[in-house]
């Protein structure tokens, strides 16, 4: 099954590759992963989405709450939540296409935001489906570049990281 | 204080309460060797004659003492050269502080004189590991260093320190408190709520194994098991790295298990209706085919790190905790006169475990002119009166070892079990004995092994260290022709070591006692005679060449289809 985990981590040189490494180490996947600082910059939150059977989620996250500087680690598919992800889309455009681009930037709620007389760039926000379906009509129009950010995700509801389902040392 | 680095690291460890390292220099490290020559008197530095040497020395030193073993090495090849010790520690959660130099910060990523990325090499070998780029976190960092190495599951933790980082200047605050680390708190105590579910697992058992490994070793949690164990009457098995945790000649220890334990001991496991994991990690060598493993029973784990867990058996009752403290928990429900009442007769299952036992899996056949190894085991057992501190290379002698010595007690058994280390037995010793300069320190080797760090008999002779080495000399990697044997047709393939120096002569060169035994009949005397030397020595039994380790799991096979001799 796909989780979506986050995990709270010092900010410290090194951090991320312990993550990576113990990924590529202990053979567990990653389709996703974003990191940056948040809060005083002292902490980073690290949001990681990976498949695999529950005995193995439970090893992923186990693993990483024993890494020295990881100071939270939640499932966050385990309850309702909120997943995003960022798209931009470079698209080439010609007479007949750019009216369809336009139209089809405006039904994903996206934004235009850079643009030339043969082409335009597109930025779509929205959890992964959202984005394939766009980029699956987009792609026959001549897509010639595009990059997305993986997934970012907070739990829904009232309460801050620290509430949320976790596994503790 | 305004101190430098290099000060700031010899007047850390002296706060920790350091007083033995063990070492090489080089370029990188000075400074802090400077440091170290002027508190010689503080902190004594044993130089050893490889890297590799230095860190299973601190690793010896860590598993007899249960303190933080302590060593230093230079930059690049000397760090490099210490990642075989790193892993092994590693692997057999044993608590270890390395410290390594590392070129100036403005050359680092550079490819500078002697620059290895150190941090990265060894991120997978140590349990954590610092770069300390600026003297200011200096003190701080080996403390939380010494700290993360011997608390919750130990294990190596390395910091690395450029050179420049040891001339500069912090002040430096004395201080005794434990740090703490908001991201790192270890569980000791066990819930108390699992532990009550558990004490009633015990009292329904009627068929119980206790599973112990080297997690009630590291707790030192020997007394709360004995008093457990003598109060249930359940048999015990040890893994190879809880050997000692309980009196081998209990009547209640029915032996290893895993591919070269007892017969008993795994059909224990494959019939049990509770196997109650204290501290051990359900290694392949002790599971075999997992589908196979303990497939009647409820399982209980305890253990103080939760990866270790349902990792690799799916665990009924988890209890998360220190060894020592969940025993201490359990003796609190055990030992009362309701739960003794309430508990199942396990006559039955002592009488099922007796049949077992009578298959007498571990004889061998000492004929009149050929040294069989396990002889000489159980002669050095008699010479020694069981009380030697026995540290092992690895192969068969490693098994044999394991097999015949019994060790009554904890803490007097080093071996390299997790990476099986060829090479780890000798310095292991001499960190032994640096720490207990007065007990029977014996090396179990193979002539394969002792050959991969045989140059710290030159340590051994500089510090009069009496290490007794016992080499099963077979002439051949045994454990690996043994594998040819039974899997590959007899095809000995590149496992032949006839060719080796004539070892009592290589004792002489190296200033130490050599004596070679070749007959059944001397087997005792040479032992009585090396072993009373005051110096070092080295024991040569030429022993039968061809002889295998058994019982035996093959790999991939379930506890119950044991080959047996
Ligand atoms: C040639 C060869 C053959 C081998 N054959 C066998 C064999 O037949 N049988 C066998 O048993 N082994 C064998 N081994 C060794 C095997 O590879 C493993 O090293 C060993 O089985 C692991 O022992 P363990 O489960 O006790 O774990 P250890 O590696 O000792 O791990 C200790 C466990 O206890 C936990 N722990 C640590 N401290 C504490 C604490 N304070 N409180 C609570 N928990 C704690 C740790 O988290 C860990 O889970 C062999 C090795 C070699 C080289
Ligand atoms: C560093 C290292 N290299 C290779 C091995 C693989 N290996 C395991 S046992 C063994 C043979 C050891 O031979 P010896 O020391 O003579 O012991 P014996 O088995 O003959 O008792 C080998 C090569 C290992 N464990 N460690
Ligand atoms: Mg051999």
């Amino acid at each position: 099954m796909r989780h979506i985990i986050s995990a709270l981590v010092e900010n410290e040189a090194g951090v991320l590759s312990r993550v990576v490494g113990l990924f590529s180490a202990r053979g567990f996947n990653i389709e996703t992963l974003t990191v940056a600082p948040v809060g005083d910059g002292a902490t980073s939150r690290i949001t990681l989405v990976t498949r695999g059977e529950d005995a193995i989620i439970e090893q992923i996250l186990k693993q990483l709450n024993k890494l020295v500087p990881v100071i939270q680690v939640a499932d966050l598919t385990e309850g309702p939540h909120v997943e995003r992800e960022l798209m931009l889309v470079k698209v080439a455009t010609d007479k007949e296409t750019r009216a369809e681009v336009l139209r089809l930037a405006d039904i994903f709620r996206s934004r235009i935001v850079d643009a030339t007389p043969t082409s335009f760039m597109i930025e779509v926000t929205g959890d992964s489906g959202k984005l394939d379906a766009c980029l699956a009509l987009l792609t026959p129009l001549g897509v010639t570049e595009m990059v997305r950010t993986g997934h970012v995700a907070l739990a829904r509801g009232e309460k801050g990281m620290s509430n949320t389902r976790t596994t503790h040392h | 204080m305004k101190m430098t680095g290099a000060q700031i690291v010899i007047q850390t460890l002296l706060d920790l309460g350091v007083d033995t390292m063990f070492g090489y220099p080089g370029g990188t490290v000075l400074y802090i060797y400077d440091e170290l020559y002027k508190n010689k008197h503080k902190i004594h530095h044993y130089l050893t004659r490889h890297e590799q040497g230095a860190l299973h020395a601190a690793d010896g030193y860590a598993r007899v003492t249960g303190k933080v073993g302590v060593a230093i090495v230079t930059s690049g090849p000397g760090a490099t050269n210490a990642v075989t010790g790193l892993a092994t520690a590693h692997m057999d959660s044993i608590p270890i502080l390395c410290i390594s130099g590392q070129v100036p910060v403005a050359l680092i990523g550079n490819d500078a004189f002697q620059e290895a990325d150190t941090v990265g090499i060894t991120r997978s070998c140590t349990k954590h590991n610092y770069l300390v780029r600026d003297v200011n976190d200096l003190a701080r960092v080996l403390r939380e260093a010494y700290y993360i190495a011997h608390s919750g599951r130990p294990g190596p933790v390395l910091v690395d320190i450029p050179k420049d980082v040891t001339v500069a200047e912090a002040e430096y605050v004395h201080t005794t408190t434990e740090p703490k680390i908001r991201s790192y708190k270890p569980t000791l105590t066990g819930h108390i709520g699992q532990i009550r579910r558990g004490a009633r697992m015990f009292q329904q058992a009627k068929k119980p194994v206790l599973y112990v490994g080297g997690g009630a070793v590291t707790a030192n949690a020997h007394r709360e098991l004995f008093r457990m164990a003598d109060a249930l009457g359940f048999p015990v098995t040890n893994t190879l790295m809880g050997l000692g945790s309980f009196p081998a000649s209990d009547p209640r220890f029915i032996g290893m298990l895993g591919m070269h334990g007892t017969y008993e001991a795994n059909m224990a496991v494959s019939h049990c209706d509770l196997l109650i994991a204290v501290g051990a990690r359900f290694d392949d060598r002790v599971t075999g085919k997992l589908s196979a493993f303990a497939p009647h029973a409820t399982i209980m784990h305890i253990d103080v790190d939760p990866t270790s867990i349902s990792k690799n058996v799916k665990v009924d009752l988890p209890i998360v905790g220190d060894v020592r403290h969940v025993l201490a928990q359990f003796n609190e429900q055990v030992l009362t006169p309701e739960f003794a009442s309430g508990k199942q007769d396990l006559t039955p299952w002592w009488e099922e475990i007796n049949s077992w036992r009578q298959r007498d899996c571990l004889r061998y056949a000492q004929s009149s002119d050929r040294i069989e190894p396990q002889y000489v085991i159980q002669c050095l057992h008699a010479v020694t009166k069981g009380e030697a501190i026995i540290a092992t290379d690895v192969g068969q002698h490693q098994m044999w070892a394991a097999q015949f010595y019994g060790f009554d007690t904890p803490r007097r058994w080093l071996t390299s079990g997790g990476l099986g280390t060829m090479g780890y037995g000798l310095p292991a010793a001499m960190g032994a004995q640096v720490a207990k300069p007065d007990a029977q320190v014996v090396v179990i080797t193979g002539e394969g092994s002792i050959q991969m760090n045989i140059q710290e008999f030159a340590t051994c002779l500089q510090y009069r260290l009496p290490v007794k080495v016992v080499i099963m000399n077979n002439g051949y990697l045994g454990m690996v022709r043994q594998w040819q044997e039974f899997f590959y047709q007899r095809r000995y393939a590149e496992s032949n070591m006839e060719v080796t120096p004539d070892f009592v002569k290589l004792a002489e060169a190296y200033g130490a006692l050599g004596l070679r035994c070749e007959r059944v009949a001397d087997v005792t005397a040479t032992l009585e005679k090396g072993l009373a030397h005051p110096g070092t020595v080295i024991m040569d039994f030429i022993v039968n060449r061809e002889a295998n380790v058994y019982p035996m799991v093959p790999a991939g096979a379930g506890l119950n289809e044991m080959i047996l001799i």
